[in-house]
């Protein structure tokens, strides 16, 4: 039972950790949307290379 | 690809009009749209390589403007502007927060991130779809500020630049600070759970004192951060409204923390009696994950200032000197001179000035749907909308002065002054909770002077078994798991309260325009009365009214065809258009105005007139009728007859004239209803059924429904109406639609059984359970199982809240086109 005596002050230093990270993860914003990352995933390949490398791409959208 | 009869448009998903015939070329296949500003949003998104917003999007889009809108985007170019509105960025980049309405889902979002990621110059983008902001940083070195608010408004996200980002930043770190005090808590409460478990066996395992001594430090240890991070917020509370001399609801809470929290350290330093560790952790993680639910809902909900972002313009034209200048609002002082040309919204409250021949929609402030004529002298409204030639105005009172504002502010003082409700739930929890204390100290009192040893064991026992725990959680519990099933059907809850009076709830006061129809005007029917066939008047009267910007005309531009043009075109303000189409002259308006071309009134079949009603006529009398009207929503006649199956009876309270709101009531199968209503008169009719006993609910959209919102037992806004019907409103549909109105109040009812078997549960075990501990025959240890035992089962109990026969989801990937196409 001894071990205990390590053990838990253990699991107590990784649940230290693994608030720390949290607060992190808090903190940089990671939480602040947790719907449209994941949409972004399946769109980003195709939306590529629709991205212009040089200002020719029209700026002024067509007006309707 | 040809549409089918009764199709949906494409880009807004809702019905096209019979007789509409508008097609926007996506990837070379020919879509229906219901209307050429669809089309034109439709073409531009798929334009600039984003088709992939309609195979993922799973809302239907906002539906686009028909009046193209003049630039008032690169009034945003102005340094001055510019400077108030962004804040500096390292790297010379300027960053933005702006408030997308329109923004309905991920697909949105995505949708704003990538259109915005085309312009060069762009350097970061974070969208939000749940608070429908968005942050933009950029290079002003490479692109234009009004530029990138432009791109927005093109793909049908109008946006509205937030000079009042501060509110939005203290909104933000609310939010993260309690999903950190909510971690904590959770985090805490599992490892005490943890090392409680063996103190509870200890006496039977045989566990040595050294160990359980370890056990119990280390068990308040991680409590520690629990009781004064987590918990903060809730003494804060307590201290608030001690020093206000009033009682809430977190004085006993507070309380309950704090004793059984200090008793325990006590315990566990001086190594006797028990430690409820595991009690006040979990205390605090139920109540802090109770008030995070319900605060993401009312951020999500909207503020005051949201709503007056949207609504008045940050920019003007200024006259001076016959020169035009763009300034912004603010900069205007009563005496100056603005210009407002068509389509553009004041700035502020103002005369007209010279001669004019205006149209303006007020129907933000009144309800009235039609324009209002102004001529010189005429006063015009901060928040309104021009719609017919431009205008001069002679600046008469700015930003916190104006008609908006003040009606803002009566916004904001009536929702400082809501929580009735609240207030009586806190009375009572005052007064369970001082009957605690005076029996606490009484128990005490009269094992002092039987045997002082067990005086503290048996006080703390009584405390523990009825620390108003599961008392407490039993109706927030209910309320966290109704506002997040709620919350996933699309019904944000604004104020949580408002459960318990829906559930009462015995009548319900409709609005019509916007609530019961979707307030859009469309040609329902064409009445022929001469030798020409329905098509042909239709398209002659649309040739007339694309010259008008009346709404009414919208109607017939978003139904009608026509190849033909209306030349030598005049407007009468208030009866009607007079133009040649074809060599024809003919008029389209009012039935005097109409038959007012031919001579003697010409010949005609007798026709009915009502408000709807338009007619043509040329120099030989009338050609034709056109009955307009406002459909009613699909889903609202099913909708009134569950409400009734359920008991609650509906009355239409409208601003409209007579015969349109009989007509809705009829289809929607409402028997009583009353029209023609100024805003104060749906409030006096309101007081008269409160007077009378009832609880009333009411649905509404618009401005001129805020005060009856204001004053109704519960709230309920249309996912599309104002900003300002928002924030008065206790429940907000989010997809404006009517269908879950009937399972909101079934909700709400299966809420209030269970809140009602939870108090019964925890007043009868805290009764079963108190003579034992005064007597001193509980053992802490087991008050403090049976207290968590009792807040377990009250927390199980609450979440059959959401558990409903299974129902057919709608899938979310409805609008999936052929793969092919991208």
């Amino acid at each position: 039972m001894d071990i205990l005596y390590f053990m838990v002050p253990l699991g107590l230093v990784l649940v230290g950790v693994g608030l720390w990270a949290f607060f992190w993860a808090v903190g940089s914003g990671q939480f602040d949307d947790l719907d449209s990352p994941g949409w972004s995933v399946l769109n980003d390949e195709k939306a590529k290379p629709a991205t212009p490398p040089d200002d020719s791409q029209p700026r002024e959208p067509r007006e309707p | 690809m040809t549409p089918a009869p009764g199709s949906a448009c494409f880009h807004c998903g809702e019905p096209i009009p019979a007789g509409v015939r508008i097609h926007a070329r996506i990837d070379s296949n020919e879509q229906p749209v219901c209307c050429h500003g669809c089309k034109a949003v439709a073409e531009f998104i798929t334009g600039a390589g984003l088709d992939d917003y309609y195979k993922y999007r799973d809302r239907s889009g906002a539906r686009a403007d028909e009046t193209p809108r003049p630039d008032r985007w690169s009034a945003y170019d102005r340094p001055e502007l510019v400077e108030r509105l962004t804040r500096a960025e390292p790297g010379g980049a300027r960053s933005i927060t702006v408030l997308l309405e329109g923004l309905r889902c991920s697909a949105c979002s995505w949708l704003a991130d990538k259109a915005l990621h085309l312009q060069s110059g762009v350097l970061d983008v974070a969208v939000n779809p749940a608070t429908a902001r968005a942050r933009l940083v950029w290079d002003p070195g490479k692109v234009r500020l009004g530029d990138l608010l432009r791109v927005l408004d093109h793909v049908g996200l109008r946006p509205h630049p937030l000079a009042g980002e501060h509110a939005e930043q203290i909104a933000l770190l609310e939010r993260r600070s309690a999903l950190k005090r909510l971690a904590v808590a959770g985090f805490g409460m599992m490892q005490v759970m943890m090392f409680a478990l063996p103190l509870y066996v200890a006496h039977s395992s045989g566990m040595d004192e050294g160990m359980r001594e370890f056990f119990r430090l280390v068990s308040m240890l991680v409590s520690i951060p629990v009781a004064l991070y987590s918990g903060w917020p809730f003494y804060q509370g307590a201290w608030h409204a001690l020093k206000a001399h009033s009682v809430s609801m977190d004085v006993p809470v507070t309380l309950g923390i704090v004793i059984a929290f200090a008793a325990s350290v006590w315990n566990a330093l001086t190594g006797t009696g028990e430690v409820y560790f595991d009690s006040v952790t979990m205390f605090v993680f139920f109540l802090a994950l109770g008030r995070y639910v319900e605060m993401v809902a009312r951020h999500r909900a909207g503020s005051v200032t949201d709503a007056l972002a949207r609504l008045a313009p940050v920019t003007a034209r200024r006259v001076r000197n016959e020169q035009v200048e763009d300034v912004q609002a603010i900069e205007l002082q009563p005496g100056d001179e603005m210009l407002v040309r068509t389509g553009e919204v004041f700035a502020a409250d103002g005369v007209v000035n010279g001669e004019a021949d205006g149209r303006v929609d007020e129907s933000m402030l009144t309800g009235e749907s039609t324009a209002i004529a102004k001529q010189r002298g005429s006063t015009v409204h901060a928040g309104t909308q021009n719609l017919g030639a431009p205008l001069r105005v002679q600046v008469a009172a700015v930003s916190g002065n104006t008609v908006l504002a003040g009606i803002v502010a009566l916004l904001e003082r009536a929702q400082a002054e809501r929580p009735r409700l609240a207030q009586a739930a806190d009375r009572a929890a005052a007064w369970f909770l001082s009957r605690i204390l005076f029996g606490s100290a009484l128990v005490f009192a009269i094992w002092w002077f039987v045997d002082p040893s067990k005086a503290l064991p048996a006080t703390i026992a009584v405390l523990v078994v009825t620390c108003p725990c599961a008392l407490s959680l039993a109706t927030p519990a209910v309320l966290a798991a109704a506002t997040a099933d709620l919350a996933r059907r699309g019904v944000l809850v604004a104020h949580s309260d408002a459960f318990e009076t829906l559930a009462k709830a015995t009548h319900v006061l409709w609005d019509k325009t916007g609530t019961l129809t979707r307030g859009l005007v469309r040609v329902e029917d064409v009445r022929v009365l001469r030798d020409r066939n329905e098509a042909e008047c239709l398209g002659l009267a649309t040739a007339l009214e694309r010259m008008s910007e009346h709404p009414i005309a919208k109607a017939f531009v978003a139904s009608g065809v026509s190849n033909a043009t209306a030349t030598a075109v005049t407007v009468t303000p208030g009866a009607g258009v007079e133009g040649t189409v074809d060599g024809r002259r003919l008029r389209i308006g009012t039935l005097e105005f109409a038959t007012g071309l031919a001579a003697g009134g010409g010949t005609h079949s007798p026709v009915e007139t009502t408000d709807g009603s338009v007619f043509l006529g040329d120099e030989l009398g009338l050609l034709a009728g056109f009955r307009l009207t406002d459909p009613l929503r699909a889903e609202a006649a099913a909708c009134v007859q569950q409400l009734a199956g359920l008991g609650l009876s509906s009355a239409i309270v409208s601003g409209d004239a007579a015969a349109d709101v009989a007509h809705i009531a009829e289809r929607s199968g409402i028997t009583r209803f009353e029209s023609r209503l100024t805003p104060q008169g749906k409030v006096a009719s309101l007081q008269a059924l409160q007077a009378a006993g009832a609880v009333v609910i009411a649905v509404g959209d618009g401005i001129n429904d805020a005060p009856l919102l204001r004053g109704a037992n519960v709230a309920i806004a249309m996912g599309r109406g104002s900003a300002l019907a928002q924030t008065s409103a206790d429940l907000i549909l989010v997809r404006d639609s009517l269908d879950q109105l009937p399972d909101i109040v079934r909700l709400a009812r299966r809420a209030q059984r269970i809140v009602k078997q939870n108090l019964a549960w925890s007043i009868a075990y805290n009764l079963a359970a108190l003579p034992l501990a005064a007597l001193g025959l509980v053992p802490a240890w087991l008050a403090a199982i049976g207290m968590s035992l009792s807040s377990v089962l009250v927390v199980l109990n609450a979440m059959r809240v959401a558990r409903r026969p299974a129902v057919a989801r709608s899938p979310q990937w409805t609008d999936v086109r052929p793969a092919g196409a991208g």
